[in-house]
Parts: structure tokens; C-alpha cells; sequence
């Protein structure tokens, strides 16, 4: 019998791992808190850059796992995690113990709250919503109305929303939400031609492939149009639409804008299950949370507790592409561990 | 005796709600490049005129994008119209054709006719 690998989360990156651990001949067990696999991607109906389903990725990893056999705990919750000598024992609520030669941590991220931004009306005024709003929408395949129930002709993006933001503590930048604005501003304009589309953004961050040819097409066939200036502060009109105060930075003039719906480009939070695991592991962490590598460069994916690796969004933003590559990353680093090579404990010249 | 009296200062704020968009409706119908400027402001750094008189197209772009129709007036008349900020653009921008372009607008307003 092969070792025992335990995955934490059972979205694309515990998908994944689970897959390719298990083609590689290690007993795998998926932990999943929900009662599906694929976490945040079964919200998501259409991906960047290109526009593909995300139920295809799905369907991507699900065969995986039938053509792994790969056994998944639905509705598990971890009550603890003991190190016994080189293995760990994972207590889950029901009592249930499962050994684990090592650990995957793969807890994901979770949606930054938009009510922290009180001033963006989130949660007050009903024509403000968020990406994740936006999305379910998208979904029911209806015709877009807004909260109001009326066809919006004006429609506004703020990007950045609980990223790169001391207010809220989160000074890190959250990757997707630049190149998601862009996509959900296309995707609006598809389905109601004759909106006018405002992206307000701070920086445009199009870091990937592909990413700024979308933002070109965003701009030359949808005619998307994007001012350089962050939100002061969103109020609603006696008709319920929403007056954005900004500084068009670029003309150094403040602006002021009635928008008939407003979507708030949420960023990346280290998930709570993320956290409780880090507790539960003693698992270092960055300042925002996220969990922290050994090293940043050269062991990226290894904790500090023996056998514990991670990867995905709990270790920091990344978009469904990285996450991909970072848990087929853990999966090499957790094979070297098993197979006790000594890879791990090359010498860093300083 | 001089009047004393209080002098009420215009509001800065573009009110994008009530400025007008004829020429930028213009614009976007007869040089459709216009819409791709990110305004990195490299037709500014290399624009003749800009070199030694206060005319910056980046602007004149923005302001016609907000729809400020006097402050477009008087800046597109300083364009010499050499066209090195459509050989510099990153972006394929004919800011050449949006300087003609907007002067036609202005008389076509004038006339009356948009």
C-alpha cells in the first residue's frame, strides 16, 4: 500500500493535486467542507482571458478523480491535527481519524466582504453590487436588470475593491479583479449594446497572457471606457441610481457620475478555513494572512511543519491558470518528501 | 465707491451627467482609434507644438472624452499638425485625424449640424 497523501480542500488546486498525487501511486483523501467539489469555479459561468466555460474546468478535474479513484469526505470538518513521530492523525468531527504521511493544504481563498467599504454603498443601496453578484447574474441567462428591476444604461466598475487598500488592510494587490473587470464590462456590453461602461481603475493590472490584447478588444470593439481615478464615496439619487465622486486623475479635475448600477471588483482574502487550519497546523503566515513558504523563491509551496506542504490562493491571489501550476508544483515537492529525496535541503550560498 | 459684492467661483467638478459629447460622439464615429488611448502621454512628450507652448493633446483627448467643449475649442487650435504623435503612439491612435476631425466638429457645432 502506498503512503498516505491528505488534501485540505477540495477546490481546483485539492482537485488537482489529488489527481496527480494519486497517478503518482499515493493513497489520497480529499477533505472537502461543502457537499461539491470545485469550490469558488461552480460561481464563476465564463473565465478570462478567453472567454471559455468554467463548468468545463470542472468537468476537467472531475474525470480526473473518477479516473483516479480518488476517495473524497464530503461535509468534513476538522476538529485537530496531531503530529505522531513522521505522520500526522486529522480528527474530523465525527470523530473519524485518517493518518496522513503528509498534508495539502489547499483551503483556497474567500471573496473580500464589500461591506467593510461602507462608502461604496454595498449592502445600502440596492443598485450596488459585487463581481460575485455579477456573476449570478450572468448565470440565470436573463435579461440583465438591475436590484431595481430596470435595464441599465450606465454602468460603472470599480476596481480594487479590498485590495491594495490600508483601510482594510489588505496592501496586497489581488491579480484577478483588473482582467475580470474588463471581462464582466465585455460580457454587460454583449448583452446590452447600447450601455455605456465606466471601469474606474488605479492602476490597469493586465500582468498576464493575453490579458492586455483583452483589454485592447475591451476597448476598440466594446468600446469600454476606463478613467484613471479611485471611488471617494458612491450616494443614490431619489430614483435609486448611484452618483460616483471621483478624481479623474488624468484631467486633475474631480468627476461626478450618475450610474444606473455599480459592481464592485471584490478581491482575495485568505479563506477562514485557511486560517483555522494554520492554527491548527502552527503554519507560518504572511501579514496578510496568506500562508507563508520557507522560501519565497526556491521553496515555494513547503511549510514549516515537516510534511505540510500548500498551494492555490491560500498562499496568495493567483488566477485559475497559477493555481493549476502551483498544485502540480506541490505534488512534485510532496513526492521528493515521501520518496525521501534530498532535494529540499540544497545549500543557499549567502 | 466700489460695488462690494462676492464673486461665486464656477465649480471645478466635471459633472459628466450634463457635459456635452457631440464631438466625442463625433470623434468615435469618424476616427474610431480614438477610443484606444490609455493616455500614456507619449504624443505629448513628442509633440512639436507641446515643446514650447502649454498645448497637451493628452488633455485635449481627456477633456474630449468628458465632453469639456470650451477648453477643447481653444486647445485644438495650437496643433501644428505634424503628426509625430500618431508615429510614437503605442496604441495605433490617429491623433493627426483627431485634431482635423475635432476642428470639423467645432465648425459643424457652430453650424449647427450635430
Amino acid at each position: 500500500m502506498g503512503k498516505k497523501v491528505v488534501v485540505i480542500g477540495g477546490g481546483i488546486t485539492g482537485m488537482e493535486a489529488s489527481v496527480q498525487l494519486s497517478a503518482l501511486g499515493y493513497s489520497v483523501t480529499v477533505l472537502e467542507k461543502e457537499s461539491q467539489l470545485g469550490g469558488h469555479l461552480n460561481d464563476w459561468t465564463v473565465l478570462f482571458p478567453n472567454l471559455r466555460k468554467g463548468n468545463e474546468i470542472v468537468s476537467f478535474l472531475e474525470h480526473g478523480l473518477e479516473l483516479q479513484e480518488v476517495n473524497v469526505i464530503y461535509n468534513s470538518k476538522i476538529s485537530g491535527i496531531k503530529k505522531i513521530n513522521k505522520h500526522y492523525e486529522i480528527v474530523l468531527d465525527n470523530q473519524k481519524q485518517i493518518i496522513a504521511d503528509a498534508i495539502l493544504v489547499a483551503t483556497g481563498f474567500d471573496l473580500f466582504d464589500a461591506h467593510r467599504k461602507e462608502e461604496f454603498g454595498y449592502g445600502i443601496y440596492e443598485n450596488v453590487i459585487t463581481s460575485y453578484d455579477l456573476e449570478k447574474i450572468f448565470a440565470e441567462k436573463g435579461e440583465i436588470k438591475t436590484p431595481s428591476g430596470i435595464n441599465p444604461k450606465r454602468i460603472g466598475f470599480i476596481h480594487c475593491v479590498g485590495s491594495r487598500d490600508e483601510k482594510v488592510n489588505n496592501h496586497y494587490c489581488s491579480n484577478v479583479c483588473c482582467v475580470t473587470g474588463v471581462k464582466q464590462a465585455m460580457e454587460l456590453k454583449t448583452l446590452i449594446p447600447d450601455a455605456e461602461i465606466f471601469n474606474f481603475y488605479m492602476d490597469m493590472r493586465m500582468f498576464d497572457t493575453h490579458f492586455e490584447e483583452l483589454y485592447l478588444e475591451s476597448q476598440k470593439k466594446y468600446g469600454i471606457n476606463f478613467i484613471r481615478g479611485r471611488l471617494s464615496e458612491a450616494n443614490e439619487t431619489i430614483d435609486k441610481r448611484i452618483i460616483l465622486k471621483v478624481e479623474d486623475t488624468l484631467t486633475s479635475r474631480p468627476l461626478k457620475m450618475t450610474v444606473d448600477l455599480l459592481v464592485l471588483l471584490v478581491g482575495m482574502e485568505p479563506s477562514k478555513g485557511t486560517k483555522e487550519i494554520a492554527k491548527l497546523l502552527n503554519l507560518k503566515m504572511r501579514e496578510s494572512g496568506f500562508l507563508k513558504p520557507e522560501d519565497d523563491h526556491t521553496l515555494s509551496n513547503v511549510s514549516n511543519m515537516p510534511g505540510v506542504f500548500f498551494a492555490g490562493t491560500c498562499s496568495g491571489p493567483m488566477s485559475i491558470k497559477y493555481t493549476f501550476t502551483d498544485a502540480r508544483a506541490a505534488v512534485t515537492k510532496i513526492n521528493c518528501y515521501l520518496k525521501e529525496y534530498e532535494l529540499q535541503h540544497r545549500i543557499l550560498l549567502n | 465707491m466700489s460695488v462690494f459684492g462676492f464673486k461665486i467661483n464656477e465649480a471645478r467638478v466635471i459633472d459628466y451627467d450634463k457635459t456635452d459629447k457631440r464631438i466625442l460622439n463625433y470623434l468615435l464615429e469618424n476616427e474610431p482609434s480614438f477610443n484606444l488611448c490609455i493616455f500614456c502621454g507619449s504624443c505629448t512628450a513628442t509633440c512639436s507644438a507641446g515643446n514650447f507652448t502649454d498645448f497637451n493633446i493628452r488633455k485635449l483627448k481627456m477633456f474630449i472624452r468628458r465632453g469639456l467643449v470650451s477648453e477643447i475649442a481653444t486647445e485644438a487650435e495650437k496643433c501644428m499638425l505634424c503628426g509625430k504623435c500618431f508615429l510614437v503612439c503605442p496604441r495605433g491612435v490617429n491623433n493627426r485625424n483627431i485634431i482635423l476631425k475635432v476642428r470639423d466638429a467645432l465648425t459643424k457645432i457652430e453650424n449647427h449640424e450635430i
